[in-house]
């Protein structure tokens, strides 16, 4: 049920053949420095990260604030690029955003709020230059998908947090790609409104075929709604261990309840903690410092 | 619901107290007609006003000034605006220096725009330009730079670039602030252009108000201050109601 991958990312990874058909995205030897490298402020966000997303699967990125989890998701998205390693999606290299095969949820309403709900998703299958005649019809089903069918015509502030994931997810789902990556989708929601959008979206996952990386700080979120979830170390970010869900989709409420979820929330639980607690007093320690700086 | 209409009542019970006020110190003699008109001489000099036409000259060269004025700071101010939004740079330079010039008192150069443009319409489309010039193009520079980034974020992602990223995206984003400099622009250019008038002009409601009143005609000159005041609600609303429109999501 456990599966631990090793304690380091580059054993299973670096054996793997050159771009996998089975493989949505792969991530090689990644390194994101922030800042000029070698110099006392930059940041090392991702040291020698490898992981891979296979096809199909829902991998969760989890890990404490800062670990870099965000930033892997902006570069598999092609929002930013590298500093070194290599990132396939697809088989094909990253060099920048690739809206057909690569669509994006974000934690903050990533909608605009000058536009309708409806308005929001045609917009965007206009930036993939969807003929005009076809975005309604796609942004209607995209909407009556997600369950927003009578909000249409409303606009983002007029709509509740929750609802607005939900219409972010349609705009996903309306562009019709293969792979959709979650930035902490359902971060900012309550954890009821989480819980059921999370039910929600399993059960979306079980009909499609679509590959989805999601970054999330939820243990109960990672279980419930992930094939494998990766625990991330923070700075420099890597990856510490990668743990099998071995549960079919669409997942029942009851597995929350079960023993089976509870051992593994409990093991995420271990791993993360100590890495929590590091970050937190990296954390403090360096907002201490300023403050002993301006007395000294 | 009757919040609003007590609201009402006081705006109407304090238009109704000047005007009680007008009414009693001018009709007791108190103050001198010379100086403040009494309320029926007015209200007969203001009708005689309008029956006679004789407003609308003034009214056509100041309302002339305004749009050729408005209309080259709207052109300059947007278009200059967008440009320094582009980058971090030069908003860095231009941005202070654009708010310390928004920060002097403009019309001390009307005397010089005088002598460049002459005392006809020419000098107060400059002053007015210039002064709402830089409402305009400082709210233009800060609704194109603080953009909330995961806009940009989303639309890149989903493929946007180009013109149609600035037309879906960073203009509708930018508008309700520009829309406000637009608004600030507006009150300034009309103010700025009726106090051109007043301080050396051939014609304009500005120039009436000072010709009637350099004329101890009171009467005479308060018709016109009114009439700017109407003017000038009315321009108001217009501009405050365009406003609203591009931020109607908010």
């Amino acid at each position: 049920m456990v599966n631990t991958n090793g304690p380091t990312p580059d054993v299973a990874n670096s054996q793997l053949p050159n771009s996998d058909a089975d493989l949505a995205i792969e991530a090689r030897n990644i390194t994101q420095v922030f800042g000029t490298p070698g110099d006392e402020t930059s940041v090392v966000a991702l040291d020698n990260v490898s992981i891979e997303a296979r096809r199909g699967e829902l991998l969760c990125l989890i890990g404490p604030s800062g670990c870099g989890k965000s930033t892997l998701l902006n570069l598999m998205g092609g929002l930013a690029s590298q500093s070194s390693g290599e990132l396939l999606v697809n088989g094909g290299p990253v060099t920048g955003p690739r809206p057909d095969e690569v669509a994006f949820v974000f934690q903050e309403s990533a909608l605009f709020p000058w536009n309708t709900i409806i308005e929001n998703i045609e917009v965007g299958l206009e930036f993939r230059g969807v003929p005009k005649e076809e975005r309604w019809t796609r942004a209607r089903e995209a909407i009556e998908a997600v369950g927003l069918g009578s909000f249409g015509n409303h606009y983002p502030g007029q709509i509740s947090g929750g609802m607005k994931q939900r219409a972010q997810l349609a705009r996903a789902l309306s562009l019709q790609t293969d792979i959709i990556l979650m930035d902490e989708p359902f971060g900012a929601l309550d954890e009821q409104t989480r819980m059921v959008l999370g039910e929600d979206l399993s059960v979306m996952l079980s009909q499609t075929e679509k590959t989805i990386v999601f970054v999330t700080h939820s243990l109960v979120e990672a279980v419930f709604l992930a094939d494998r979830v990766a625990i991330m170390t923070s700075l420099p970010g890597t990856i510490k261990e990668i743990i099998e869900i071995d549960e079919p989709h669409p997942r029942n409420p009851d597995f929350i309840t079960s023993d089976k979820f509870n051992k593994l929330r409990n093991h995420l639980y271990s791993m993360l903690h100590d890495e929590i607690r590091k970050a937190v007093e990296r954390e403090s320690k360096l907002s201490q410092n300023p403050g002993a700086g301006d007395h000294g | 619901m009757d919040n609003r209409g007590l609201v009402r009542l006081f705006q109407f019970t304090f238009f109704a107290a000047i005007f009680g006020l007008w009414y009693g110190v001018t009709s007791t003699g108190y103050v001198s007609s010379i100086f403040l008109p009494e309320l029926p001489v007015l209200a007969r000099a203001f009708v005689k006003l309008i029956i006679s036409g004789d407003w609308i000259s003034p009214l056509q060269v100041t309302l002339y000034e305004v749009g050729c004025a408005y209309a080259i700071s709207i052109t300059a101010g947007t278009f200059i605006g967008f440009l320094v939004s582009r980058s971090k740079f030069s908003t860095r330079v231009f941005e202070p220096l654009f708010s310390s010039i928004f920060a002097i008192p403009l019309i001390i150069f009307y005397p010089l725009a005088m002598l460049f443009f002459g005392l006809g319409v020419g000098s107060k489309i400059a002053l007015g330009a210039t002064v709402s010039f830089f409402p305009i193009v400082l709210n233009t520079i800060s609704g194109f730079s603080n953009l909330n980034p995961v806009y940009t974020r989303a639309a890149s992602s989903m493929g946007a670039s180009g013109f149609l990223l600035f037309k879906r995206v960073l203009l509708p984003a930018a508008l309700p602030v520009i829309l406000t400099g637009l608004r600030i622009g507006f009150v300034l250019c009309f103010l700025s252009i009726i106090g051109g008038e007043t301080l050396g002009s051939l014609n304009g409601l500005g120039h009436k108000i000072v010709f009637h009143a350099e004329s101890m005609n009171t009467a005479g000159m308060f018709t016109y201050i009114i009439f700017v005041i109407i003017i000038a609600f009315i321009l108001n609303t217009l501009v405050l109601r365009l406003e609203r429109k591009g931020a109607h999501y908010r």
